[in-house]
């Protein structure tokens, strides 16, 4: 029976191609807008940790003393004493603190300019907890960080730019005015959005050189820069005993419990210290989100792309009813045909079920050259000035949903004319032939 | 033209005519949006400066100094930069207008007030109000003489005594309006800490911050006479000539590496490149919209033409009889451009509401401003336009029909 019903229906479409062309084109570029954006909303609300980012946590606290009036939210990051008391707590399963700073590198014994990459500070639980893929090497162990020892992890790229894409491991980098030893190169990790740095462009790269906290202290020593500061610090860069913002923490909690227990530790933290004076809020700015919670606050996806997936949707509303429109149409112009069907014993059901494999067909045709426009958005988007553009590719999830979606939407569409359709009285069509 | 039959006719296909109102009502309501969306984008994007734009390029370095040198490394610059043919005025600054890395204070008429009143950027540098091309409204520039070491105040602010200041300032008009409106701004003091305070001596006409996100507070700038020393965070900028420019970039690029061969040239560029960079997601964002609106357009423009082209066909019998009987073939030509100014009219007011409804969907969602009511006669105006341009077609068909049909049964 759909055999027969199918050839019927393509039968029909060849008859009015003009008609035709119009319904699939109709819901082509419906398909096509809708799931560019769709497709860039999916990517950038993605869990950039799958499996893992339940566990991990980011605590803070909010040391800024007076408080900024109506303040509700810590800032996103802490003073150096805060990261560094909660850090050493070592209350959590894994913990690594961070922060970044810009700073020179280059080969001790080469004529290459130097670069400005930016270094990321942090401790040796950093890499086991988020996964990072090493190429050559491993990260530092905890008595590196202890000894303050001269180490340091290298990207993909900066491999590549110093060294050729070698192994580069026991060579030594020159960072600023300190000779350290290379014992890591990671393989190309671009995690998308970059969830554990909180100042950064959602979708910016990666740092090139990852250092331990306690050594690129020294280092780097009058560098680092501030998120916000509210006393001006005893010297310019000079973060560490500053009143600033600009260090930051996150934590491995593989239980509720522990996260029960952290999240008191972290209040009880905040609590104590203002009644020692220094913070002036407690625990009611004390946060422990967990990653997707992070972002989530966060605001990952950005306000600009929100707004074009509503207008893509209202645009396929448009289309939908377009779709509806022409396919009452085009059922109706064929009420003597159907006449003649029901008449040799058709019934209501067959003439529907008729209908709708013709919609079908529509959205089938459409959704074909729906998912064409697609991939001509997604690289119009690839082409767009924005953090996000490396992002923009269809992926398996999002090429069946074209397809479900193109289908689906015209076969509601072909409801309504399908059911009047197949309410066509025989009789008057008979005498009107 | 009678309405009565059309209306009559059109009651009798109440699906379809359902069907086109509400395309027609939908695609009003993201047009009367998207255009206004549209044009706040291009307002934000026009959002003016106050700085000679056109004829500005900023260098920036890594840090090339240990702290104690910097200030005299700075100098050393300054003058490598100025001997350089086709330059007019160099300065150095810790930002820019729609740099994007900001520089802030909190700005407090008190010393003893608990809250700051409001915050505004601070820059510092040298040379800022000939370079940038400033224009003063009132009062006059910073004299080279009132210029202090950054370290010198940090050290004075840290031990706690108030030696050196007040120190003078220039404010942007926009602050001084808000900090002291309808007074004069000149002589008057604020606060960034409670031992930091600064004495008005000049006003600008305007000075945008490195972050205008919001429009309100996008002028709120304050210049203070601090020599930063070089360092990673101060750039140098450079004024000359606008055709004059990538020559000027090369040569200033050059000569500061002949200096020291080992620095660092982070950012070399024109300050139209700043500009456009900072406004990069407005551009994608507007011409994204455009291409919507002109999709939705295209799209209910062919879903018209494809509904006129049925009920031509279907009411051919009609046409003939009609035209049987003595119409002429401007009577059925009026015929359907009317009925189709009156759907595409109903699908207009339809629309209006829906627009609205949106208009305060995208209120509380986005922090947009509602939706002024200049911009309803815009979708109306389009969407009238589109139908007829669309019916045309069809129209013309009919009006082809002749009256010898009628006596045929189809």
């Amino acid at each position: 029976m759909f055999g027969y019903y199918f050839n019927l229906a393509l039968r029909s479409l060849k008859r009015n191609r003009t008609l035709t062309l119009l319904m699939v084109l109709a819901i082509a570029v419906g398909i096509g807008a809708c799931m560019t954006t769709l497709t860039v909303v999916h990517l950038l609300s993605g869990d950039p940790l799958p499996g893992k980012s339940s566990v991990l946590f980011f605590p803070q606290v909010d040391p800024e003393n007076p408080v900024v009036g109506g303040a509700t939210e810590p800032r996103p990051a802490m003073d150096y004493r805060s990261a560094m008391d909660l850090w050493s707590a070592h209350r959590a399963d894994r913990q690594a603190i961070i922060t970044s700073s810009p700073v020179k590198v280059r080969l001790p014994d080469s004529s290459q300019p130097p670069l400005m990459p930016s270094m990321l500070s942090t401790s040796a639980d950093f890499f086991p907890m988020f996964d990072v893929p090493f190429q050559y090497g491993s990260g530092w162990s905890a008595d590196d960080d202890a000894h303050h020892a001269r180490v340091a992890v290298i990207s993909a790229d900066l491999n590549q730019k110093l060294f050729g894409g070698a192994n580069s491991v026991g060579r030594i980098l020159r960072v600023r005015d300190a000779d350290m030893r290379i014992v890591g190169v990671l393989k190309p990790w671009r995690p998308s959005p970059l969830f554990y740095d909180p100042w950064s462009q959602n979708f910016s790269k990666s740092e090139d050189v990852f250092a331990p906290f306690t050594s690129s202290m020294e280092i780097n020593k009058g560098n680092f820069q501030a998120y916000t500061c509210w006393h001006v610090p005893p010297s310019m860069g000079d973060l560490q005993n500053a009143d600033c913002v600009w260090v930051w923490l996150w934590v491995e909690l593989d239980s509720p419990a522990k996260v029960r227990d952290y999240a008191r530790f972290v209040d009880d933290y905040a609590n104590t210290q203002k009644s020692l004076g220094r913070f002036a809020v407690g625990s009611e700015h004390a946060r422990l989100r967990d990653l997707m919670a992070w972002l989530t606050y966060r605001g990952q996806v950005p306000g600009d792309v929100r707004l074009q997936a509503w207008l893509a949707s209202a645009f396929l509303a448009i289309c939908l009813f377009n779709a509806v429109g022409l396919l009452l149409a085009k059922f109706l112009r064929r009420s003597g045909e159907i006449g003649v069907r029901r008449a040799l014993g058709a019934s209501r059901g067959a003439i529907f079920a008729q209908c709708l494999v013709e919609a079908g067909l529509i959205g089938l045709l459409g959704g074909f050259f729906g998912w064409l426009l697609t991939l001509v958005g997604l690289w119009l988007v690839r082409h767009q000035p924005v953090d996000y553009a490396h992002l923009a590719h269809l992926d398996a999830a999002m090429f069946t949903v074209t397809f479900v979606l193109a289908v689906g939407t015209s076969l509601l569409a072909g409801l309504i004319p399908a059911l009047r359709a197949s309410r066509v009285v025989p009789a008057w069509q008979l005498k009107a032939l | 033209m009678e309405l009565r039959p059309i209306l009559a006719t059109l009651r009798r296909h109440k699906v379809i005519l359902w069907l086109l109102m509400l395309e027609i009502a939908l695609s009003c309501a993201i047009i009367c949006n998207g255009v206004f969306l549209v044009a706040q984008r291009l307002q934000h994007m026009d959002m003016p400066s106050g700085i000679a734009e056109h004829e500005l390029v900023q260098i920036q370095q890594a840090p090339i100094a240990p702290p104690s040198d910097r200030y005299a490394r700075a100098q050393e610059d300054l003058a490598t930069l100025r001997a350089i043919p086709g330059v007019q005025a160099v300065g150095m600054s810790n930002q820019v207008p729609f740099g994007g890395a900001s520089s802030n204070g909190n700005v407090m008429l008190s010393p003893t007030q608990p809250h700051r009143t409001l915050s505004a950027a601070e820059y510092f540098g040298e040379n800022l109000v000939q370079t940038l091309g400033l224009r003063l409204v009132a009062g006059r520039d910073l004299r080279p003489d009132e210029y202090v070491d950054a370290d010198v105040v940090i050290r004075e602010l840290a031990s706690g005594s108030g030696k050196g200041f007040p120190v003078p300032m220039i404010v942007s008009q926009a602050l001084a309006t808000r900090l002291w409106p309808q007074r004069n701004p000149l002589g008057r003091l604020v606060w960034l800490t409670p031992t930091a305070s600064f004495r008005v001596v000049g006003v600008v006409r305007t000075l945008a911050r490195a972050n205008a996100y919001d429009t309100a507070t996008a002028q709120y700038s304050m210049i203070i006479p601090l020599h930063m020393g070089a360092d990673k965070d101060q750039s140098y900028l450079l004024r000359t000539r606008p055709q004059d420019r990538q020559r000027v970039l090369a040569a200033a690029t050059a000569a500061l590496k002949r200096a020291d061969p080992t620095r660092v040239v982070t950012h070399a560029r024109t300050y139209d490149r700043i500009r456009s960079d900072y406004f990069k997601d407005d551009h994608a964002t507007a011409g994204m919209l455009v291409s919507v609106i002109v999709a939705v357009l295209l799209v209910t423009g062919l879903g018209i033409v494809g509904l006129a082209s049925f009920w031509v066909a279907q009411r051919r019998r009609q046409i003939g009889i009609r035209r049987a009987l003595g119409a002429r073939r401007a009577d059925i030509l009026h015929y359907f451009q009317t009925e189709n100014f009156l759907i595409v009219t109903f699908g207009i007011v339809l629309g209006m509401v829906l627009a609205y409804g949106i208009s305060l969907f995208l209120m509380m969602r986005y922090e947009l401003p509602r939706l002024p009511a200049g911009y309803f006669p815009v979708g109306a105006l389009v969407l009238w336009g589109i139908g007829q341009l669309a019916v045309l077609g069809p129209a013309l068909r009919a009006a082809a029909v002749p009256p010898v049909v009628a006596t045929r049964s189809v």
